[in-house]
């Protein structure tokens, strides 16, 4: 009964330790959040009155494959805000596991990139774990009433050289025309989003 | 002679070791998961680039070697950027590894990760458990840590 108990009580352990596997699919509908922007300011998707939708980006610091498509997000943004799609980039990554990935180091970072978009601290890791986000970066682009309309990579090739399927410019640009997103959901090898120890 | 014999010896382990990280495609990989084993198959996915992976890979290799009933296979999924596999040999070769290693060479991870696992969304480290003999598995997509390993083997048993 002891040795019943004991299994019991690691399986509890297991089940609370492992991050949300459920999250959003495509279809749903998300909840606005208000989290910390790296100017300091809170950030909601509801300031944003005359976007048409939004490229929601799990990203971070440290990653390397973030890094490998650090460049094609600043572009992203360059090329969609304007037509009312503006990139919002969250880090959810907990500070006390991956350093580099801090809130004093991202104010840095989105400095030293160049960051035009907001560029928001998940700290509770909450806003992460309700999208279901497991990987950065990791993309959701929504609709205007916050509808997810595509889930996965930016592309189809880490190597920017390589990239013959740029899925989320096609689904923006779906969107934008009115039609169908052609692929709503992808995967991509990416790095495990750093989850506060249990 | 001696310092011969010494050459020999060691070039012919160096010869094994860069022998243990073949290329495979996701459908023998798929293969030599689902095949009956009478050991538990861990699975690690990995690669040179991920701090997190190389932190744990100790972890990997010493259950590998302590558990006769554990098979452990290290997946180096590198190819997706770089198509030369030289520096998943290298690694392997510097930090002389005991444990099979495979390197995936597949192009879309998009089709690949699904073969693989369905919930997975491609995060690295993951680990996939696979008892053959119960038809149990289980999958975790995140850093594993001194005892983790131990506790997910349990869940399959």
């Amino acid at each position: 009964m002891k040795k019943v108990l004991s299994l019991l009580a690691v399986a509890a352990l297991l089940v609370a330790a492992a991050p949300a596997k459920d999250g959003y699919e495509v279809g749903d509908k998300v909840a606005d959040f208000k989290l910390k922007n790296v100017d300091g300011k809170m950030v909601s998707l509801a300031d944003f009155k005359t976007a048409k939708g939004f490229i929601v980006m799990f990203d971070c610091n440290t990653c390397p494959v973030s890094k490998a498509y650090n460049e094609r997000i600043l572009a992203l943004n360059k090329k969609y805000a304007s037509q009312g799609f503006p990139v919002i980039a969250i880090n959810p990554n907990d500070p006390s596991v991956s350093a580099g990935d801090s809130f004093e180091k991202m104010v840095d970072y989105a400095k030293k990139k160049g960051y035009d978009f907001p560029y928001l601290v998940d700290e509770t890791q909450n806003v992460a774990k309700a999208f279901g986000a497991t990987n950065t970066p990791h993309v959701f682009v929504l609709t205007k009433d916050l509808t997810v309309a595509y889930i996965g990579s930016i592309d189809n090739s880490r190597d920017a050289g390589n990239v013959t399927k740029k899925y989320v410019e096609e689904a923006v640009d779906a969107l934008l025309a009115g039609k169908e997103v052609p692929t709503p959901k992808t995967k991509a090898v990416g790095c495990t989003i750093k989850w506060k120890p249990a | 002679m001696k310092y011969l014999l010494a050459f020999v010896l060691t070039f012919s382990v160096f010869a094994l070791r860069a022998q243990t990280a073949q290329l495979v495609k996701v459908d023998q990989l798929k293969q030599l998961i689902e095949k009956p084993s009478d050991q538990i198959q861990v699975i690690n996915f990995w690669a040179t680039w991920c701090a997190p992976c190389i932190k744990e890979m100790p972890l990997f290799e010493k259950l590998g070697q302590s558990r006769p009933d554990v098979a452990v296979t290290l997946v180096s999924v590198d190819l997706d950027l770089d198509r030369n596999p030289a520096k998943v040999h290298k690694f392997v070769e510097r930090k002389k590894l005991t444990s099979t290693v495979y390197i995936l060479d597949e192009k879309d991870p998009n089709v690949w990760i699904d073969v693989i696992e369905k919930s997975w969304q491609g995060a690295i480290p993951a680990t996939l458990i696979v008892n053959t003999k119960t038809g149990k598995r289980t999958f975790v997509d995140k850093e594993l840590h001194e005892g983790d390993l131990e506790k997910l083997i349990d869940q399959v048993r």
